[in-house]
């Protein structure tokens, strides 16, 4: 019994005190995990309320509680914690450090995170509604109209930057100082080069939102009018702050998936990546181009036409960098020796859909068609190709590429095929007629739909549905190459090149340690 | 499929509309301009693609070629799209200047975002209107089958000329809303505190659609949009009538004039003061204009929306009461009715707040006492 004891507590303190960064990657991944399936149980309660017109499933203030909570958790808490596991794990290992650069705080960046969310959960089970204004949280809806369980909201922001801003600096510290020698700036793997450009977009992005939450705080509770005109404030200065930090935070979610894509695409084509050069300067003038952008999230609002102009046509810009990324992981494969295993499938369907979100972008930029896109479905298909299909499938495809290195087994390649077949399917199927009922006019948010959209919407919800349970797949064939599944060789993919494939798989506790 | 939808001509419509005014017409014509350079650049890129993945397969014996840079197509792949892009910026502003030019308007009309209404002021005839959905909470909550035109009719539509610049003056009372017609090209934000102008010229006759597009609260979804584009002489006679109250059809909105704030013609006197028929008609202004947020059953949806089945205001004094009714309570979505409402409805609709799902006040309101507590403000 106190055997027992003991040995749980060993385990907790383990844990909860542990400063290695492959132990602080794994929490990472683990609470990205159980975000995921949670952000997607939202998701499924929501396709089922919008299988057909009428109130039927849940009523519109609920509704509206998911649409918001879904949208926050699945950027706070599956995107962004996934990706800062990936870079916790894989950046010392590929530029051959020993740890991260200040371990204690790597410990403390993520042990805030499980509280955040408790915060931002719990406030469906407080009396009022759970914050229920979307996760763009504008004014007033809000500040003067918002639940009281938005100041909890406020709260697990708070945290969630202190979160990211400390895990940005240890990886810019981690870079610039613990480099293997003979590894100069330039010839970092692209991984490295994207996270190191996305921690300082974390850095500056992430006090703006912190900023603009206080703001709202006080217009709530203490009298200010920040963003109330009656009081002489502006409630569009709300949406150009808050998107001043979530332009380039839609960056934060892509870039690092730029990475790994530039990682497997050259592995399993046994080839360099094309443009290296390139490819770093594409990532730089983009996340550059993220400051620059931001009123194109509003150009309804009424702002002036020169503003308008402006910012189309940094918009527009975007699309050279990010078009130079796309031709040269083209390239990259062109005349290569490809073979297809799950994180290859992954990172090309990367390539051909993240461009369809690209395309739709595009489309968004240009101000007068922006008119008749803005706040429809066709903003909500392009950014769930640029976010589920751009950085979820990035993800998936490091994670099928990594695991091998991570717990030193195979994972089992037929069921890694079937998740990613039925997964490539479904989500086309769940996303790609969003465009339609967005140009035929139905706006986002709604709860409920006239009856000319119900076709649509009901092979959305199949759709959805299949995505979701094809998931179920994945978590299996993550849980089982833990325990089970053909050892994995060091080297682990036969075109793999870079440091974290010269050690042993599995990856040992302690790296590099001179 | 199943009961819904079948007999819909709009069903699986796949692309924008074209629309029925100049900026509708343009914006499609950028639509699809943009829409084929993009399919244009996809059909390239993904050729090439499909070809390395097809050709270049290490099981059909492809061996890797060992090329990684090459400076001149890296530059030429940054530079074309930068041109390609430069080229449709250059009709894209042209329309974005026009879609921003709202002189010379011969007609203006100042639109007011309500939680969950749209108000419609004629500036140069004085006329105004609130604008509500009518679909039954029935349909909505499935009790009745759904018409073909669920969520797509209002009260009162917004009329308007055709062959006209309108000029829209677009507002909020309280959250943001965007007032969004697709056939028209016309989105604009309402901003609470701020006047954001916006305009249209309609070319053809016709009743034209449109939502409510920026999230507003719990019935965002319904917030519809219907307007009635009449030629001009259908559209002076339409003025005409609304201005002097001669006939007004049973669907066009009510007057407001010094008209509506008079207590029911003498004839009815005897009907108004029985309990029941006055609980009747409360119970229908009720029912469209108080149940969306305080719901059916008078329960509410607390704390956002408070109960008024067994509450201190309804069953408290009814001074207090009416004071609520008529003049909102501020920074909530309860609003101020006394402008939306006539003093007899507000009376009807009081007196069955008090009188229904168990709160038996017994209290009959009559307009005056309306009147009386409006003028002391
Ligand atoms: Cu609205």
């Amino acid at each position: 019994m106190t055997q027992n004891h003991k040995s749980m507590l060993a385990l907790i303190s383990r844990w909860l005190f542990t400063t290695n960064h492959k132990d602080i990657g794994t929490l990472y991944l683990i609470l990205s995990g159980i975000m995921f399936f949670i952000g997607g149980i939202m998701a499924m309660m929501i396709r089922i309320q919008l299988y057909r017109p009428g109130i039927t499933f849940i009523d519109p203030n609920f509704y509206n509680q998911l649409v918001t909570l879904h949208g926050l958790i699945m950027i706070f808490g599956a995107i962004m914690p996934a990706f800062v596991g990936l870079a916790n794990w894989m950046i010392p290992l590929m530029i051959g450090a020993p740890d991260m650069a200040l371990p204690r705080l790597n410990n403390w960046s993520f042990w805030i995170l499980p509280f955040a969310f408790l915060i931002l959960l719990s406030t469906l089970f407080l009396p009022g509604a759970a914050p229920n204004f979307g996760w763009t949280m504008y004014t007033p809806l809000s500040t003067t109209y918002g639940p009281p369980s938005t100041d909890f909201l406020i709260a697990a922001i708070h945290l969630l930057g202190i979160s990211s801003i400390i895990g940005a600096i240890n990886i810019i510290a981690t870079i610039i100082n613990l480099r293997t020698p003979s590894m100069t700036y330039m010839k970092m793997p692209l991984f490295v080069w994207s996270w190191f450009i996305t921690a300082f977009l974390l850095i500056i992005a992430m006090p703006v939102l912190a900023g603009v939450v206080t703001m709202m705080l006080f217009d709530r509770h203490f009298g200010t009018s920040f963003f109330n005109a009656a009081g002489g404030g502006d409630p569009v200065l709300y949406q150009h702050l808050f998107w001043f930090f979530g332009h380039p935070e839609v960056y934060i979610m892509i870039l690092p998936g730029f990475g790994i894509i530039s990682e497997i695409i050259p592995t399993f084509s046994r080839k360099k990546i094309f443009g290296y050069t390139f490819m770093v300067l594409a990532i730089a003038s983009i996340a550059f181009l993220s400051f620059i952008v931001w009123a194109h999230h509003m150009f309804t609002t009424g702002m002036a036409l020169s503003a308008q102009i402006i910012f189309m046509y940094t918009t527009m810009l975007i699309a050279v960098p990010t078009g130079v990324k796309v031709f040269n992981w083209v390239a990259t494969l062109f005349r290569g020796a490809i073979t297809f295993e799950t994180p290859m499938l992954f990172a090309i369907a990367f390539v051909i859909l993240f461009s369809i979100g690209g395309f739709s972008g595009l489309m968004l930029a240009v101000v007068p068609a922006d008119y008749q896109y803005q706040d429809t479905y066709f903003v909500v298909a392009h950014f769930h190709y640029v976010l589920v299909t751009g950085a979820l499938f990035s993800i998936m495809a490091a994670i099928y590429y990594w695991l091998p290195k991570w717990t030193g087994h195979y994972y089992n390649e037929t069921l890694g095929q079937l998740h990613f077949w039925i997964t490539v399917v479904a989500v086309n199927v769940t996303f790609f007629p969003m465009h339609f009922l967005g140009l035929a006019g139905m706006p986002r948010r709604i709860a409920d739909y006239p009856l000319q959209y119900t076709d649509f919407n009901q092979i959305i919800s199949i759709g959805a549905f299949v995505l979701g349970l094809a998931q179920i797949i994945f978590l299996y064939n993550i849980i089982r190459t833990i325990f089970y599944g053909k050892k994995a060789t060091s080297r682990v993919w036969e075109g793999a090149q870079g440091l974290e494939w010269s050690i042993a798989s599995p990856a040992p506790y302690h790296t590099f340690q001179t | 499929m199943d009961e819904f939808g079948k007999s819909l001509k709009v069903s699986y419509q796949l692309n924008l509309t074209t629309g029925v005014t100049p900026l509708s017409h343009a914006i499609y014509h950028l639509h699809m301009i943009i829409f084929w350079i993009c399919i244009g650049i996809g059909i390239v890129v993904f050729s090439f693609l499909f070809y390395a993945i097809i050709y270049h397969r290490k099981s059909k014996g492809a061996k890797a070629a060992q090329f990684h840079t090459h400076f001149r197509l890296e530059m030429a792949w940054s530079i074309i799209p930068f041109i390609i892009l430069a080229l449709m910026a250059i009709p894209a502003t042209k329309v974005l200047i026009q879609i921003r030019n709202t002189d010379k308007p011969d007609l203006t009309i100042k639109i007011t975002g309500f939680q969950w209404k749209w108000k419609y002021e004629y500036l140069d005839s004085g006329i105004q209107f609130f604008s509500n959905t009518t679909t039954p909470f029935a349909q909505i909550h499935g009790s009745q089958p759904k018409d073909q035109d669920y969520l797509l009719t209002v009260d009162h539509p917004l009329v308007i000329p055709i062959h006209k610049k309108v000029r829209f003056l677009v507002t909020s009372n309280d959250v943001i809303h965007s007032w969004w017609v697709p056939d028209f090209g016309t989105k604009q934000d309402a901003i609470p505190g701020f006047i954001i102008e916006a305009w249209t010229r309609v070319n053809k006759p016709g009743t034209y659609h449109g939502r409510c597009a920026e999230l507003c609260g719990m019935n965002h979804a319904y917030m519809p949009i219907v307007v009635e584009a009449l030629t001009e002489k259908d559209f002076a006679a339409w003025v005409i009538q609304q201005k002097t109250g001669v006939a007004p059809p049973a669907t066009s909105p009510a007057v407001i004039s010094s008209e509506k704030n008079k207590a029911l013609p003498v004839e009815n006197k005897s009907e108004t003061t029985s309990l029941a028929s006055i609980m009747q008609k409360g119970q229908q202004i009720f029912n469209t204009t108080c149940a969306v947020c305080h719901q059916l059953t008078g329960e509410g949806l607390p704390p956002t929306f408070p109960a008024l089945k067994g509450s201190p205001i309804a069953t408290g004094p009814v001074e207090q009461h009416i004071h609520r009714v008529a003049f909102g309570k501020p920074g909530t979505a309860m609003q101020a009715f006394k402008d939306q409402l006539t003093d007899e409805e507000i009376a009807a609709v009081i007196t069955y707040e008090r009188n229904a799902w168990g709160n038996n006040k017994g209290d009959i309101v009559m307009p005056a006492d309306v009147a009386a507590i409006k003028a002391k403000g």
